[in-house]
């Protein structure tokens, strides 16, 4: 057995960046406050001091620039890693990132391909109010040429990066901001995982909870509560958002015939309802129940500690549509 | 082309130099007026934006810059593609959305890519490839290439975000781009002055501390000149240049434009600069063009574009199954 090591979600981020800069001299990291400060969740911090200004580059607050910048210096020949602080902030880079990152091998029939990572913050649970807060992932999951990736535990924060970095095209790697902090163990010698497959981070044969990135630790909470009334609730973490893991939400299914989504993002034409339809789709006669859907409500979000709570997705109301489902 | 350097073993001649530099333009312009026949007849489709009138610009400009440099284009991109050394045939078959187009029929006249001569695009989000150019600089000075990237942009670009936050960006890492605004006074439809606060665009760039210089794009070799300046500048470690070069287009913004916010003796004033006849004047006052010389370079260019129109027409299309390929690459990097 291998030895094993305390960590966070943050340093498992931070050593992942290492390594592959160490590994690779035409990866680099980029993006506002990345350098000086150690970025703006201390992701990168201590990395400047390794690998230099040239590697670890601060920017301009021009997301739209330096994203674009990371876009060529990929065609060019360079693996950049795009620090964007938010996901709210990275609207501002959205014309680099749908029209040249995600197009550009197509429009240009397979010439120019654009090996780039773009990390970004996402999520609510902080107090952050409406221009931090938001899980904007299952927009970035709508659009062709993208690969959209949410680790949500210790392994996937250590092993998505070099995975997403052998990636020819752009993948964009959401982490959820209430994780960095989130502590546990994971093998010294922890390394590449595979970002093609969802995973069952819980086994159960009654009631299938998929979700991802934030959530996870809420679905896994609500099976918990689940257990006390004596369900077994399946949780699957899709951990890929783009291509959709169709193959394991329907396996799930089919072993609890009853679904609940789970989504920190909106409820209307989200992630959620493409996930509700695809089960429609694949697996409609393996359900004894409608698909429920437990998402943020359909507001900005709000400051107030009681509010936020109230708008997100939370283990008691994940435990109750389960409920539902099985009547 | 004629007037790519590295075609040339032994250095051209200054005269045969500046005929390269009018068939080059002759080129562009015919190939585009066979454009305008083929849009009337529906053999192309889409977007058409014609870049008759500012041919000087392109072919001075690319005739400045080095095989292995990289060139960032926008929506009005014949005439870079063309002077940039992208084979005609492939131009007009991607016209046509054929396969053998040089963006295999997926990108169409704004969208003219080649990898093998570093065209990276045909760019229609105005302002869009700023970015890219100044990414593909930051590539080779983290690489020490010694490349130039020329990108290319017209004076609406010049009010977008991506420009100013592009333009501080080369300036504040002093990479070597070459920033050529096609200052063809309208923004489409929209006239400079009523887009920008300030029109002189130089001098927009230059407060960024990026040395610029306003040049007249009607004239083939001031822009060829400006640009030898500039790139020489470049490759020498100043870091980014920027070159406003004022021009102007003799048609419509694109084939669905009726030109109603111009005024025809504008039109007609600019049309006496026409940069070809400029041209074509100066190398017959020097006697390095006779009439017989010229009507050789056209039917020469003729041919050419009547092959290429046949080539177009007999090209297969993209089968349909293919839909779908280039949206992800097809080889995992080992």
């Amino acid at each position: 057995m291998s030895e094993t090591l305390e960590t966070t979600y943050r340093d498992a981020l931070r050593d992942a960046i290492r390594e592959a800069m160490r590994a690779d001299d035409r990866v680099f990291l980029m993006g506002e406050d990345v350098g000086d400060y150690g970025g703006c969740f201390a992701v990168s911090l201590g990395l400047l001091e390794e690998f230099g200004p040239e590697r670890v580059r601060d920017t301009p607050l021009s997301e739209s620039a330096f994203v674009g910048a990371d876009i060529g210096a990929a065609i060019g020949g360079m693996r950049p890693i795009v620090e964007i602080m938010t996901v709210n902030f990275s609207l501002l880079a959205l014309d680099q990132i749908m029209n040249n990152a995600a197009s550009l091998l197509h429009m240009s029939g397979g010439q120019f391909n654009v090996p780039l990572v773009i990390r970004m913050t996402t999520g609510a649970g902080r107090q952050l109010a409406a221009q931090h807060s938001h899980s904007l992932e299952g927009w970035y999951a709508h659009i062709p040429g993208l690969r959209v990736v949410t680790p949500a535990t210790l392994e996937d924060a250590r092993g998505m990066l070099a995975t997403a970095l052998r990636d020819p095209d752009p993948v964009l790697m959401f982490e959820h901001g209430s994780l960095y902090p989130m502590k546990g163990t994971l093998a010294t010698d922890a390394g590449a995982v595979d970002i093609d497959h969802a995973a069952v981070r819980r086994p159960g044969t009654d009631v299938s909870l998929i979700t991802y990135g934030g959530s996870l630790g809420k679905a896994l909470a609500a099976a918990a509560l689940l257990d006390q009334d004596g369900v077994s609730a399946d949780v699957i973490d899709l951990r890929t958002l783009r291509p959709l893991d169709d193959t394991a939400i329907v396996e799930s299914v089919r072993r609890t015939h009853h679904a609940v989504i789970v989504d920190e993002g909106w409820r209307s034409g989200g992630i959620s309802a493409e996930i509700s339809a695809r089960i429609m789709e694949e697996a409609l006669y393996d359900l004894d129940a409608p698909v429920e859907r437990v998402c943020t409500a359909e507001v900005p979000l709000p400051y107030a500690k009681h509010l936020e709570e109230a708008a997100l997705p939370q283990p008691p109301g994940i435990a109750a549509a389960a409920l539902r489902t099985l009547g | 082309m004629t007037t790519k350097p590295a075609a040339h073993k032994r250095r051209a001649t200054r005269e045969e130099h500046r005929l390269g530099l009018l068939r080059t333009m002759t080129t562009i312009r015919r190939f585009e007026e066979a454009c305008v026949e083929l849009y009337s007849a529906t053999r192309i489709r889409g977007f058409l934006h014609l870049y008759v009138g500012e041919e000087a610009v392109a072919t001075g400009v690319l005739a400045a810059l080095g095989p292995d440099d990289a060139v960032v284009s926008t929506y009005r991109e014949h005439g870079h593609a063309l002077a940039r050394g992208v084979p005609m045939d492939a131009v007009m078959a991607e016209m046509f959305g054929k396969q053998t187009g040089c963006s295999r029929g997926r990108g169409g006249s704004m969208h003219l890519f080649d990898k093998s001569v570093g065209l990276i695009g045909g760019n229609a989000i105005v302002g869009g490839g700023i970015p890219l150019a100044v990414g593909l600089a930051l590539a080779d000075r983290m690489q020490d290439r010694g490349r130039v990237t020329a990108c290319f942009f017209g004076d609406g670009a010049a009010a977008e975000g991506e420009f100013h936050e592009s333009l501080n960006l080369a300036s504040l890492w002093r990479l070597p781009v070459l920033f050529c605004c096609e200052n063809n006074l309208y923004a489409m439809g929209t006239a400079i002055a009523k887009e920008h606060a300030r029109t002189n665009l130089a001098a927009r760039a230059s407060s960024y501390g990026i040395e610029s210089a306003a040049v007249d794009g009607m004239d083939v070799l001031a822009v060829e000149e400006a640009a030898r300046e500039a790139v020489r500048g470049i490759r020498a470690g100043g870091g980014p240049r920027f070159l406003e070069l004022d021009t102007y287009r003799f048609r419509a913004h694109s084939m669905y434009d009726s030109d109603r916010y111009r005024n025809k003796a504008e039109i007609s004033t600019w049309k006496e600069r026409d940069p070809i006849d400029a041209l074509v004047t100066a190398l017959r006052a020097e006697g390095h063009l006779t009439e017989e010389s010229l009507a050789h370079l056209e039917s020469d260019i003729g041919e050419q574009i009547a092959r290429a129109v046949a080539a177009a027409e007999a090209a297969p299309l993209e089968p349909v199954e293919d839909l779908t390929r280039f949206v992800c690459s097809e080889e995992v990097e080992a």
